[in-house]
């Protein structure tokens, strides 16, 4: 009995001292005066790993870059892990702010970034997410139900992936434009910011353009496996084009379930979609004309993006999704903003804010990225660039247009 | 027709909630403790056989059984390091021990296998289809479907059988009455005990294969959600009731697609929480549970 307790003791404590190994492992050991301390917070663990895990991979190959250039802006990277919780986010940014953070990648996925953005506001941080793309992490953006601003806008935040709504009436603007469907189906999230901020704008702008909207019906995080009741209202309202505002984990399940009862619509999916030809085992054939909109496009045949693909797959064994790029060209983006201004290292997070956010906001600031070309940003701290529209063809990702 | 789809894929989505909450039910009625890391054995369970079929191309039927060997050792190694120096602890510890226990699982299948989603290939392809098509294809049942149900009925009548006659399960059954009494019997109870894990992980494994076929997404947290609405399903029939899980499992399958057919998608959850709500404050022990009266 004594004997199994020790046993016992001694995995936990060593399972415990191999869950701090790989969370301590993302920091950056070259620790010099000189650099920037640069931090970030994502889902590494849980149900929205992938996400956390692909952009702060790509952030470590840009700080890997920009280190490697030997110039004047040198950074130190510190990713921790938020498990996709607003409350343990919080947490995580306090550590970083110990560890002396002077400039902020934000959080990863929407929800928690709703909480650290506030902490940072607090803090005069410098906030620039890959991907939290929901309004309320910027404040001040109207709900387009119901006019009113419900959060005010939070001046240091920035958003370097579109904003929700942006999306949706993106998607809404591109069905009409190119006649994708005459009768559409939604099926959103309806307990996540992400899928529901796209659909309220979805929504909003399809009413002003006049698509047929024929069935809407939504699912949770507790139940996101069965799907035969929203595919089969769609279905029995003839929707010939399926918005499907979500993730590409839930949207993979609704594709095999359509095809299992021979519905064939076309499905039309935004940048969370991205990813889902590169689920292990997944029959691609199953995705064959979904078209989305996303800013990023792994065969990409110009030189950044090969050269990033092919560095991350040495890396890390796999190809880059959007969140990748995303958390890569954040570094990039602020990389540049450094060097168009006079920052230096030993400044205060407060001051090297007040700098960043002139920079950004200045009207002369551009960047090139991987996710797109000539990014501006304003005081709304949203992004400046323009969706792509991508078909799946033959199992790959084509440009339309 | 529409009625009927929606019966079967309610009773489709019931039959996994079913062969997940026979495991539950096992584990509870005789150990007495929620393990609340069955849902993650069977995502273990799941994995193991995605590996053996998509990566060494292995029969699935070999790759079902490697599974259920891995969860057996897997589930009596959790209840020996885990469970066991906490037999004579307060309930609540085990509880907790229990949950923790879960998240572990989680972490370290994340840290083994990466958070990446993976589709698990469907073997269940008979004359190369994967279901009945009936009226002109206007009402499909899966294999899958079927299989499932064909499990539930057969674990549910194995299990009565096995707890009913059989030597180790009458031990089991007494264990569950009593511990105290039955080791004065000259009943091993740790044995008792270790056998009941093993054998509810082993249904862990077959359920995990069974939850993966029919909703093929596969993550480090595939077994949490579909085993908290499991356990959900053995306490609707009756908690420590095998007859009851499968009762439990189906209808609570069926209400939740009837739910988001008919009333509304938003609030099938609240629906089905109601319905449960509803039946326990009638029948506190379940639809199928014990009447347990105490003598005053």
């Amino acid at each position: 009995m004594k004997k199994f307790t020790k046993l016992a003791c001694l995995l936990l404590a060593l399972a415990m001292m191999l869950g701090c190994l790989t969370a301590c492992g993302s920091k950056e050991s070259a620790s010099s005066a000189t650099a920037y301390k640069l931090g970030g917070v994502g889902p590494l663990t849980g149900g929205a790993a992938i996400y956390g895990n692909a952009a702060k991979n790509g952030a470590e190959i840009a700080v890997e870059e920009i280190n490697a250039l030997g110039g004047d802006v040198q950074f130190e990277l510190s990713y921790q892990d938020d498990a996709h919780d607003a409350e343990k986010s919080v947490n995580a940014y306090n550590t970083l702010k110990d560890w002396g953070m002077q400039l902020f990648l934000g959080s990863v996925t929407s929800t928690p970034g709703v909480a650290t953005s506030a902490e940072a506001n607090a803090d005069n941080m410098f906030y620039l997410t890959p991907s939290a793309s929901s309004t309320d992490v910027l404040g001040g953006v109207a709900n387009p139900l119901t006019g009113t601003v419900d959060i005010a806008r939070k001046s240091n935040v920035f958003q370097l992936c579109f904003m929700d709504p942006n999306q949706g009436s993106a998607s809404a603007q591109y069905i009409a434009d190119q006649n994708l469907g005459s009768k559409i189906a939604i099926i959103y999230k309806n307990d996540d910011v992400y899928s529901t901020g796209v659909y309220n704008s979805f929504i909003s702008k399809a009413n002003e353009l006049g698509l047929n909207i024929v069935s809407t019906t939504t699912f949770t995080t507790d139940s996101q496996t069965d799907f035969s009741v929203q595919i089969s209202d769609a279905q029995s309202n003839d929707a010939d084009l399926v918005f499907l505002p979500m993730y590409y984990d839930a949207a993979a399940l609704i594709l095999t379930q359509a095809n299992a009862v021979g519905y064939k619509p076309t499905f039309f999916g935004i940048d969370g979609m991205d990813g889902i030809l590169g689920v292990e085992g997944f029959d691609t054939s199953l995705a064959e004309g979904v078209i989305l909109l996303t800013p990023f496009n792994a065969d990409s045949e110009d030189e950044a993006t090969k050269n990033f693909v092919a560095k991350y797959q040495e890396k890390f064994g796999e190809v880059p999704n959007q969140f990748a790029a995303d958390g890569y060209d954040c570094v990039y983006a602020i990389y540049e903003a450094l060097k168009a201004s006079d920052a230096n290292p030993s400044m205060s997070a407060s001051e090297l804010c007040d700098i960043l956010v002139a920079t950004f906001t200045g009207g002369s600031f551009s960047f090139n990225g991987l996710t797109g070309d000539g990014m501006t940003w304003d005081d709304t701290g949203a992004v400046s660039k323009s969706p792509k529209g991508m078909v799946i063809q033959n199992g790959v990702y084509v440009g339309l247009d | 027709m529409t009625f009927l789809n929606h019966l079967i894929s309610g009773i489709s989505l019931g039959s996994v909630y079913a062969i997940i909450a026979l495991g539950y039910t096992m584990v509870y009625g005789i150990a007495k403790m929620l393990n609340f890391a069955h849902g993650d054995v069977i995502m273990v369970g799941a994995y193991i056989c995605f590996f053996a079929v998509a990566s060494y191309g292995l029969n699935p039927i070999i790759g079902i059984l490697l599974a259920m060997l891995v969860c057996t050792v897997l589930g009596m190694l959790i209840e020996r390091l885990a469970y066991k120096p906490l037999r004579q602890a307060p309930s609540l510890a085990v509880l907790i021990t229990a949950i923790g226990m879960s998240y572990f699982l989680q972490n370290s299948a994340q840290l083994l296998w990466s958070a990446n989603n993976k589709m698990f290939p469907s073997f269940l392809n008979f004359g190369g289809t994967t279901g009945i098509s009936l009226f002109d294809g206007q009402l499909t049942i899966a294999w899958t479907t079927l299989v499932t149900i064909a499990a539930c009925v057969i674990i549910m009548i194995g299990l009565t059988l096995f707890t009913g006659k059989t030597k180790m399960g009458k031990a089991m059954r007494a264990v569950s009455e009593d511990k105290g009494a039955a080791q004065l019997m000259g009943i091993n109870v740790n044995t008792t005990i270790s056998v009941t894990f093993a054998i509810g992980s082993a249904l862990a494994a077959i359920a995990g294969v069974l939850l993966c076929s029919s909703y093929p997404i596969l993550v480090p947290t595939t077994g949490s959600m579909p085993g908290i609405k499991a356990f959900t399903a053995a306490v609707f029939g009756g908690i420590g009731s095998i007859p009851g899980a499968l009762l439990g499992g189906v209808l609570l399958g069926v209400i939740e697609i009837f739910a988001k057919a008919y009333i509304s998608t938003q609030l099938s959850d609240a629906i089905v929480f109601a319905v449960l709500i509803i039946v326990l404050l009638f029948k506190p022990t379940g639809l199928l549970g014990k009447q347990i009266r105490e003598k005053v």
